[in-house]
């Protein structure tokens, strides 16, 4: 019998090669061939059957033949109104959750009317200042059917506290609302930037809100730890995949240190993850993750029920990876990268729009990216078996490789102490950017390409029709802001505010007295203002 | 005598953290053998201003991808004047349409790079165009 050693001394090496670096977009060289020696473990101890330990072929019995991932298309901006009714648009269109983009000073904490919002009002998300925006944007939707996902994490307390009281409002009992805050603020120092105040009191607020909803708003998922925003600011597919576990295990064992049972809050944590270009890394990246997180949760924390053990994930296909040039080819890594996310096994998805390097999408493009899921569930077949490339020699080796070695910077990141040291010490900043900065070399000295920007190029662009923001709708915020401001009882306002400064000193759970300041028409900006006081702001580092 | 090294202040105006491409070209920036200054994130204008009256800077490159532009740079460039320094070369890069860029361009705005721009391109057009101020 043949080896792979020696097929590939007696037959591979005289063979036709291209002259090019056989390499994956995280830059992990790939063999030629992968054959059953690669194939590691035995089957139950490392793959196992789909909704069993370790969960590296799915977290549930039946995958897609039992229920279909939620097609989650990520939507907002400028004011209330408009968010609402693309809301109701999508709804229409058949997709089955809401996912909600706030505006930046939304969520960086400032109000509508604040120096710093200066024309950043409704322009990359919807602005929300006050409980009276959360109402106008949840407008005619049953927050008690609907599940409703919403990306805000250093204000993220707030906008929870507004989503409720919402409910409240609607005669909705928190025990029946269900969601998704993304409330990952470890990842923010890390990739995203948006911070308030520094790590330590940051992560005691993410802390806050795990407790709050394992007993009070006990179907929210307080956290959703994150790898996306990790990945779009450079990093390699390993690093994605070891920070945010990292960040996770710190979430877990900051809830473990605060008295929680791990049960009785880990089956509400989920993920989300970038879906990139790379076919094969993005899979292998994803099952490995579900493979991870079960023995960690079980071995380091004595997890027993088995939905804690259980990595359940959002995904969003790379934004990064879309292109200025030729959008309409975007069309076509999307398409792929979503497929990418469905042979992965996610839960639920966002494609991109191809004109989001652009603006935000048109109506129009965000259909096409919607469409572009139903196709991939109701047309192509891949829906009917689960884990169709488990077995895959190719998969279960990048399988193997991604997880030792993301494993490897999760042992690194346990000796400096976990990642909040690690945060405080720089090291997966540093990581990132030197991620980030090689490939963009590559990319310019054509050892990675990008077609329609490093080849395949056209002299001339054709350009696409893109959303434009009324400049207008600025000011009518602000007016609507400052009016509300003026006209509420300004007494219970500053009653409600000094509770939470004293829930911020005291250590009492922030969560209730936040949910009365929001009653009393307390906005995002003062509330945040609070934690600027009483935490102190974190500024950037701005390592190079 | 040594040539004097340009002096360039790399600034990320507005909220978002979108920092990617700034640190990219402040270290390809450095790297080409220029003296480079990074603001760090969530800069409002008036700081900008001052960092580049502090730093004596020769050149201010921002970038912007928050959909911000129109609001931010004009508002630099208002208050590099007030400070005396209308002089100091603006550029930038971001997701700007055309026309804005075009518009940009008229209010002084020497040059925007948009996606896929390289960093040798934009090394290249620092040294050809920015000048040392006097």
């Amino acid at each position: 019998m043949t080896t792979k050693q020696e097929w590939l001394e007696q037959s591979y090496q005289s063979a036709k090669e291209r002259p090019v670096r056989f390499t994956t977009l995280s830059d992990m060289a790939v063999e030629p061939l992968y054959t059953p020696e690669d194939l590691k473990g035995e089957y139950d101890a490392v793959l196992g059957f789909p909704g069993a330990y370790p969960y590296t072929r799915g977290v549930y019995e039946s995958m897609y033949r039992g229920r279909l991932w939620t097609m989650r298309q990520f939507a907002g901006f400028g004011l209330a109104e408009d968010t609402n009714q693309r809301f109701h648009f999508l709804l229409a269109q058949g997709q089955d959750g809401l996912s909600t983009a706030f505006d930046m000073p939304t969520l960086m904490g400032y109000d509508a009317d604040s120096e710093r919002a200066i024309g950043e009002v409704g322009r990359e998300g919807v602005s929300v200042s006050s409980i009276h925006d959360m109402a106008t944007l949840f407008d005619r939707i049953p927050v008690g059917r609907v599940s409703t996902s919403m990306t805000v994490n250093c204000s993220a307390s707030v906008l929870l506290a507004a989503y409720l009281v919402v409910a409240e409002r609607q005669g909705v009992p928190w025990e029946q609302v269900s969601g998704t805050i993304q409330n990952d603020m470890l990842k923010e120092y890390i990739a995203q930037k948006e911070w308030i105040c520094p790590p330590a009191p940051a992560l005691r607020v993410v802390t806050d809100m795990v407790e709050f909803c394992a007993r009070k708003a006990p179907r929210f998922h307080p956290v959703s730890i994150s790898g996306y925003h990790i990945r779009e600011a450079g990093s390699t597919a390993i690093q994605e995949l070891a920070f945010t576990i990292a960040d996770g295990l710190c979430y877990v064992e900051d809830a473990v240190k605060r008295g929680l049972d791990v049960d009785d809050f880990a089956p509400r944590l989920s993920f989300f993850w970038d879906i990139h270009v790379d076919f094969l890394e993005e899979i292998a990246k994803l099952r490995a993750a579900r493979r991870m997180w079960a023995q960690l949760m079980k071995e380091r924390f004595g997890a027993k029920n088995p939905r804690s053990m259980m990595l359940r994930t959002h995904a969003q296909t790379a934004g990064v990876s879309l292109t200025a040039q030729q959008p309409i080819n975007n069309v076509v890594r999307v398409a792929l990268q979503a497929m990418a996310g469905v042979l992965g096994g996610v839960q639920s998805m966002h494609t991109n729009s191809m004109d989001e390097t652009l603006a935000l999408p048109t109506e129009q493009s965000v259909m096409i990216a919607l469409r572009t899921q139903q196709i991939i569930a109701e047309e192509t077949g891949v829906t009917n078996t689960i884990d169709p490339l488990g077995g895959s020699y190719a998969v279960e080796a990048l399988t193997d490789r991604i997880e030792a070695e993301a494993m490897e910077y999760i042992r690194k990141i346990d000796e400096m102490g976990g990642m909040l040291k690690a945060i405080e010490r720089g090291y997966p900043q540093r990581e990132i950017a030197e991620a980030a900065f090689n490939y963009q070399r590559q990319l310019e000295q054509g050892i990675k390409t990008v077609v329609g920007v490093n080849k395949f190029s056209l002299p001339e662009e054709i350009a696409i029709e893109v959303l434009k923001i009324d400049p207008a709708l600025e000011e009518r915020q602000i007016q609507r802001v400052r009016k509300m401001k003026r006209e509420r009882n300004g007494k219970a306002v500053k009653e409600s505010l000094k509770r939470v400064a004293e829930a911020c000193r005291s250590g009492e759970n922030l969560m209730e007295p936040i949910c009365e300041a929001v009653r009393r028409e307390t906005t995002v900006g003062e509330i945040s203002d609070v934690f600027r006081t009483e935490f102190g702001v974190y500024k950037d580092p701005a390592w190079i | 005598m040594a040539e004097k090294r340009l002096r360039i202040l790399v600034a990320k105006p507005g909220l978002d953290g979108h920092d990617r491409g700034a640190k990219i070209i402040a270290r390809a920036l450095r790297d080409g053998g220029f003296e480079v200054i990074y603001t760090g994130l969530h800069q409002t204008p008036e700081m900008i201003a001052e960092a580049a009256v502090q730093e004596d800077v020769d050149a201010v490159g921002l970038s912007i991808l928050s959909g911000a532009h129109m609001t931010l740079f004009p508002e630099v460039i208002r208050l590099l004047k007030e400070k005396g320094a209308d002089d100091v070369t603006i550029f930038g890069g971001g997701i700007i349409p055309d026309e804005d860029a075009r518009k940009l361009a008229e209010m002084g705005v020497k040059r925007i790079f948009t996606p896929g721009a390289s960093t040798e391109d934009i090394i290249k057009w620092v040294s050809e165009t920015v000048q040392p101020r006097q």
